[in-house]
């Protein structure tokens, strides 16, 4: 990652698109390899949902991406009458923040990405 | 300023617009999402001509070669005709030429059309009875041959509405009408150096067959390695056909699977994908093809993604039944 410059965005400082790519890659890996919320991702066709964390990745690094509310609300409810909880949003921030840590960003951009994924764990879990 | 021909209607462009842009300026409706190149809900094809290699950008390489194309991504530099994905609805005859059974539920069966087919082998068409229009979809089996004939293994079930009809009443020199060709599971040529792993249960050999002939035709050069399942011996077909590949192509590497009983020496013991994802445990560079049993492809598909494949790599065709 390039050093910080006042102007640089988020989502430039983090390497724009080809590192949304390597980012979705991993991610994408280690939330399948995950037992603590992969059942959730059972029979969903797997290009489909690499497209979908890519628009979630996109959007939580700053980028431009029209992610709603409405849409993250409608595209969670049947994983929340599934359980789907605060417990299983965490361990997705976990394995995001690892992904984060593999590629080498440092723990300040890190934390602002978090903070952007944060901002959808209402609409997730349809709170 | 370019046009942008899209069913039958003419639109205008106005500077730096997108094709998506200027059909919804034109109400015309069409699926997208993001308008970022991302979610990929806007995927069209280009008919005639190539779109903007920018705006097939994460697209597989077999779509990209079929000139599909994001909406959202393309600012087209000269002027097209775009349809949405598997809307070309026309049928053309064809007439038995062949019909031979493989094995106890297969039937081998070659189709003749009277004009020139477009297809890569491991596509697949619906097939339409002509009396009753009942359509069912099967898998191409053969490379083009400027013959305009196409080869399918059809699967004979029980109580097959389609299939029965294929194996007790279908004859030599009767018409049946057939759909264009679909699907991105098939070859491409660029790399070959690239290992391909191929796994197939049942007539799930048939896009695989044609995948492989039309590797070797290709001269690919990089290791082949085919995978057949079956649950016993009744279930596999076109073995000696493949072990004579094998002989010719020493690249090709042909692994019959039983997963039944008191299996002979002659072919390896287990599920074919078991036996093909322990032999190879790291999988990144390779090109996948898994065709046949639903459960079958949906599960490889993860494992192989989860051993290094990338999913952009991984073609896979559930067969339904």
């Amino acid at each position: 990652m390039s050093e910080t410059t006042t102007n640089a965005t988020l989502f430039e400082q983090l390497g724009g698109e080809a590192a949304v790519d390597a980012a979705v890659d991993i991610f994408y890996r280690k939330v399948l390899a995950d037992y603590r919320i992969n059942r959730f991702f059972n029979g969903v066709d797997m290009d489909t949902q690499a497209a979908k964390q890519k628009a979630f990745l996109t959007m939580a690094f700053g980028g431009p991406a029209n992610y709603s509310g409405k849409d993250m609300r409608e595209g969670h409810a049947r994983f929340v009458k599934m359980g789907l909880d605060d417990s299983h949003f965490d361990a997705v921030v976990e394995n995001l923040e690892a992904t984060l840590t593999e590629l080498g960003v440092s723990q300040e951009l890190i934390a602002q990405v978090a903070a952007i994924a944060e901002t959808t764990r209402a609409d997730v879990l349809g709170k | 300023m370019t046009r942008i021909t899209f069913d039958d209607q003419t639109f205008v462009t106005k500077k730096d617009e997108t094709v998506l842009h200027t059909l919804l300026r034109n109400n015309i409706q069409v699926p997208y999402g993001c308008k970022a190149g991302v979610c990929q809900s806007c995927l069209m094809r280009c008919l005639g001509n190539t779109p903007p290699p920018t705006s097939q950008v994460g697209l597989k390489d077999t779509q990209q070669k079929q000139n599909y194309f994001l909406a959202c991504l393309c600012k087209p530099e000269s002027d097209i005709t775009v349809t949405l994905p598997n809307t070309e609805s026309s049928w053309l005859e064809v007439e038995v030429i062949e019909k031979i059974e493989l094995s106890t539920n297969v039937i081998f069966l070659k189709l003749k059309s009277k004009e020139p087919l477009a297809f890569f082998a491991g596509q697949f068409v619906n097939l339409r009875r002509n009396n009753d229009g009942v359509i069912r979809s099967y898998s191409i089996a053969n490379i083009p041959n400027g013959l305009h004939e196409l080869e399918f293994h059809i699967r004979i079930l029980p109580n097959g509405q389609f299939s029965r009809w294929v194996a007790d009443e279908l004859e030599v020199g009767m018409q049946l009408s057939l759909s264009h060709a679909q699907g991105d599971c098939h070859y491409v040529e660029e790399k070959s150096e690239q290992p391909l792993l191929l796994i197939g249960t049942g007539t799930g050999l048939a896009p695989l067959f044609g995948i492989i002939k039309d590797a070797l035709s290709h001269k690919h050069s990089g290791e082949i390695h085919l995978f057949h399942g079956s649950r016993n011996e009744s279930g596999l077909y076109f073995e000696n056909k493949l072990r004579e590949l094998t002989q010719k192509y020493p690249n090709f590497h042909y692994t019959p699977c039983l997963s039944g009983e008191n299996v002979s020496e002659k072919y390896a013991q287990g599920r074919a994908n078991q036996i093909a994802l322990e032999k190879f445990p790291k999988l990144n560079g390779w090109r996948i093809y898994l065709c046949g049993q639903p459960e079958m492809v949906l599960h490889t598909k993860r494992v192989a993604y989860l051993q290094g494949a990338s999913l952009k790599e991984i073609y896979a065709d559930a067969f339904t039944s």
